[in-house]
């Protein structure tokens, strides 16, 4: 699939999806598309299916009630789909390793390709994370 | 709802373009008219104050701080002042001019972002681009006071973690004039908009006796004539000593909502610029040294930007809470859809379910448990007995 995902680094097309975060993430994830950052310069969009997406931004630890939706999310998206965990909370639990509603295993929900950690990590950091996934996909 | 024969059910979330968080509407309509909602939450769920009575008191600060993103100064806040309230901490008066500095940027912040998703659920996305814009040197000011944009981790029992030295205070001035002036723009440019003004004027009216009788709170119930606000009805912090307007309009509509907003905004850059003002002048220490929590309960209040905060915290002498209970703003406002969503048309539903600024990270904090039929549980009864157990717990009879 090397000649695919060479076209698709040229412009990678974002959906979201929030596993019960904080919000945070969610809202330096807008912050992304407003004029500071401005990240459609770089052909990076945000689409409102799931079905147009290359790369899932997951944010949060994924809790029971959502861990089923999230795993039909990815489902229904198109493949090769890749996978951004976007702060602390996909990548190590942050505070709520504690919880007695979170999964045990976030892999098993869905299968991650990349993490951007921090809480919540700087916008510039998750143009980072983008352009090291870019970087990967185009060989 | 039983469904008659032209009703159709149309499900909203829950994940949606629209929906910044996973949450799940029903809505019932009739032809085009939404005459009854129904909506689904657990999806944010967590269990925090859980997680809370096993944590200490300051690293349960940090937690309550990731309850919700925009709220994370108003969080901290209330949980301080619960743990306070146990011994009648007093904290010094650097202190608290710095709480009330960062309280009254979240406000702006937290404002600015719920103008720009109003104008975004409308399809209007040059106000969310505007607002967006303008809000940014506010997460700059909050990354010089506490180095991270958007969890700060400067509340601290008996006072604040981190001072603000006279250069940034000097920057931080420039910064708030700059802001103030963009403000002031959008201010005076957005009541003008002829879009705006076709959008949500008359649309999703929340009556004044709704909004008693639904206890709304924040600019919710402002907006509908309640003048009803924390920081003027029992000052905390710095709110005693500083000059400001409670900001009340009587129409309830979406339009009174913002502009409730819009004014409040201009409210709190008055608010930072005394603050800023005062910590020039003001010296001292900025934190109180605690050295242990007696055995008691403690409430704590703050008026976050949506409204009304309350956590209660009831400790056993130990160095964290045996009972932290959590009550946020969205969680008594989300009711009041029921009032102000019936009769419209449905185009105009998703502005009016965003109109209280609901944030359903806040709000979840119940959760029903797996295969019980839920109208099989007496919620009000289990409440009730649960009440009286601590009441016995506490006063022994």
């Amino acid at each position: 699939m090397g000649w695919y995902n060479k076209r698709l680094a040229k412009s990678i097309w974002v959906f979201h999806v929030s596993a019960s975060p904080c919000n945070n993430c969610d809202i330096e994830i807008l912050d992304l598309l407003t004029p500071k950052y401005d990240v459609e310069r770089l052909g990076i969009k945000l689409v409102g299916s799931v079905r147009h997406a290359d790369v899932l931004l997951v944010s949060g630890v994924i809790n029971q009630k959502v861990a089923p939706m999230v795993k039909k999310i990815y489902e229904q998206a198109p493949k090769p789909i890749f996978v951004m965990g976007v702060g602390t909370c996909p990548s190590g639990g942050c505070c709520f390793n504690d919880s007695y509603n979170i999964v045990e295993n976030r892999e098993d929900v869905i299968p991650f390709d990349i993490y951007v950690p921090g809480c919540p990590p700087k916008p510039e950091a998750m143009i980072a994370g983008a352009a090291k996934l870019m970087e990967v996909l185009n060989g | 709802m039983k469904l008659s024969e032209n009703m159709n059910q149309v499900p909203v979330g829950p994940f949606h373009p629209l929906l910044e968080e996973a949450e799940y509407f029903n809505l019932t309509v009739e032809g085009e008219t939404v005459v009854d909602i129904d909506l689904d939450i657990g999806w944010m769920h967590r269990g925090h104050e859980f997680i809370s009575e096993q944590k200490t008191f300051t690293q349960s600060i940090f937690l309550v701080e990731r309850i919700c993103g925009i709220c994370s100064t108003s969080h901290p806040l209330a949980c301080v002042h619960a743990i306070e309230d146990v011994d009648n901490i007093e904290i010094p008066e650097r202190a608290a001019y710095i709480r009330t500095l960062v309280g009254e940027l979240e406000r702006i912040h937290s404002h600015l972002l719920w103008l720009g998703l109003a104008g975004h659920f409308i399809g209007y996305d040059t106000l969310w681009m505007w607002a967006w814009k303008y809000r940014e040197p506010v997460l700059q000011m909050f990354e010089i006071i506490s180095g991270n944009r958007n969890h700060y981790g400067v509340m601290r029992v008996g006072g604040v973690s981190r001072d603000i030295d006279l250069d940034r205070v000097k920057e931080l001035h420039k910064i708030l004039d700059t802001v103030d002036a963009k403000i002031k723009m959008i201010a005076a440019a957005a009541p003008d908009d002829p879009v705006l003004k076709s959008r949500l004027v008359g649309v999703g009216v929340l009556t004044n006796q709704d909004a008693i009788d639904m206890c709304a709170v924040g600019p919710t119930s402002r907006a509908s004539g309640v003048p009803w606000d924390v920081r003027k009805d029992e000052p905390t912090d710095a709110y005693g000593l500083v000059d400001f307007d409670v900001i009340v309009l009587q129409n309830g509509d979406v339009w009174d909502k913002l502009v409730v907003r819009l004014l409040e905004t201009l409210e709190s850059t008055k608010i930072c610029r005394q603050c800023l003002d005062k910590l020039k002048t003001v010296k001292g220490p900025i934190l109180n040294n605690v050295k242990e929590i007696s055995a008691g309960e403690g409430i704590g209040r703050y008026e976050a930007p949506r409204g009304e905060v309350f956590h209660y915290v009831r400790t056993d002498g130990s160095n964290r809470a045996i009972r932290h209970k959590i009550r946020a703003p969205s969680y008594v406002n989300i009711p009041t859809y029921s009032a102000s969503c019936k009769g419209i048309p449905i185009a105009d539903a998703l502005i009016t379910l965003a109109a209280v600024d609901p944030c359903y990270c806040c709000t979840e904090r119940a959760l029903r448990v797996k295969g019980e039929d839920p109208d099989a549980i007496d919620f009000v009864k289990l409440s009730r007995e649960k009440t009286e157990r601590i009441r016995r717990e506490i006063h022994g009879h």
